[in-house]
């Protein structure tokens, strides 16, 4: 898409209703996913294992956080109409009134710029680099191209979440070796059966908004057997750093006892008629969370909440180990150069 | 934009808490970038003979 027409795509700006707060610039940054990019990115940095001036890796830190804002604010600039079409998004700033779309494009972009440049200046422009390449990856490839013309939109654009680790691993030794793309995969693999089962029992608002979410191209079916053979795909995977000398094992037993938890998860999943017709919560229904869905949707919300439990869990005792030194396991001697 | 004689207590509210917040931005910035042209340099400096 050109940049032209996506920029005659973006929203309307709506008149402001009230005058925007600070708070309300917080809320564009999506302070809790920025919370997730920061846990993930500190984990890389940790695991690499290199000696970093705790000043400079707490701006590397800091950088990636607000690189993660910036990002945060471009894709709600960009996707304020369909924001406004769904009942989880249709409160935020832009669809609001709160803040002009303008305004939101405007914090995006500097704050880009700032943590871009802050980054190379204080740690080194491999990590810069990997940072912009982020922030480019989901304002541009994903919210503007893929996610409103591809059912495969969070697949792709799930790299975009996936590489906060690496920046991390990048900043804090200046390389990149296969386990900080290790770190990567995993959450890239992670991705598509966790926002699915999301999309699973949220799809009418979706549907609403004209995204082409897979439960509505494919089918709620379809959904459900692509779910499952993700988590066959993924579970298997995050075993693979107790192989490679990033996981110890405790790694090993959290990796393996979630993993059969999550594939479990994935064959009730599959089994059950979640996201069919008639299953699935009104978009326009009393207000409630992304937990409140029917009973048919039961285990869609299910597998959704153990991902993100799972993937904490995985990150948070890799980053327990490494910090209190335990040993890495490297079975079979399979470890990857650093 | 709105005539700033005419605005209500809550839009100049709303307007003084944002300044207050760029304003905080910035100078953290300039905080920041000089505290790592400190932490990168500051030991090849303290080298240097005067």
């Amino acid at each position: 898409m050109a940049m032209t027409e996506a920029v005659s795509t973006a929203v309307k700006p709506k008149a402001a209703k009230a005058p925007a707060r600070w708070q309300d610039f917080v809320q564009l940054m999506k302070p809790r996913v920025m919370s997730l990019v920061v846990f993930t990115a500190l984990t890389g940095m940790v695991c690499a294992g290199a000696r970093v001036n705790p000043i400079l890796g707490a701006i590397a830190i800091l950088c990636i956080a607000v690189g993660a804002g910036a990002s945060a604010a471009l894709n709600m600039w960009y996707d304020a109409d369909i924001d406004a079409q769904m009942r989880r998004t249709r409160g935020r700033p832009v669809p609001a009134g709160r803040v002009q779309g303008a305004d939101a494009l405007a914090l995006g972009v500097v704050l880009s710029m700032f943590s871009v440049m802050l980054m190379g200046m204080a740690l080194n422009w491999l990590a810069a680099g990997l940072l912009a390449f982020t922030i480019f990856f989901y304002a541009v490839v994903y919210t503007i191209w893929l996610k409103r013309s591809t059912a495969q939109n969070i697949v792709i654009g799930g790299l975009a979440g996936a590489l906060p680790p690496v920046i991390g691993w990048a900043a804090a030794s200046g390389s990149v070796p296969l386990n900080a793309w290790l770190l990567c995969a995993i959450i890239f693999m992670w991705t598509p059966p966790h926002f699915w089962a999301l999309s699973l029992y949220t799809s009418e608002d979706y549907k609403k908004a004209g995204v082409p979410m897979m439960p509505i191209v494919a089918g709620a079916a379809s959904t459900r057997k692509q779910i499952l053979i993700y988590s066959l795909l993924f579970t298997p995977l995050c075993l693979v750093p107790a192989f490679t000398g990033l996981g110890g094992v405790g790694y090993l037993g959290v990796a393996g006892l979630g993993g059969l938890v999550f594939v479990l998860l994935a064959v009730r999943l599959a089994r059950s008629q979640a996201g069919d017709a008639g299953r699935q919560r009104n978009a326009d229904s009393a207000p409630g969370g992304l937990y409140d869905v029917r009973a048919g949707a039961k285990d869609a919300r299910n597998l959704f909440a153990f991902s993100i439990l799972y993937l904490t869990l995985l990150f948070a005792t890799l980053l327990v180990e490494h910090l209190m030194g335990a040993t890495p396991l490297a079975l079979f001697s399979w470890k990857l150069p650093s | 934009m709105s005539d700033p004689g005419r605005e209500s207590q809550v839009e100049a509210k709303a307007r003084r808490g944002r300044n207050i917040a760029l304003a905080l931005g910035l100078v953290i910035f300039v905080v920041l970038v000089f505290v790592v042209t400190i932490v990168r340099l500051g030991a090849s400096v303290a080298k240097q003979p005067f």
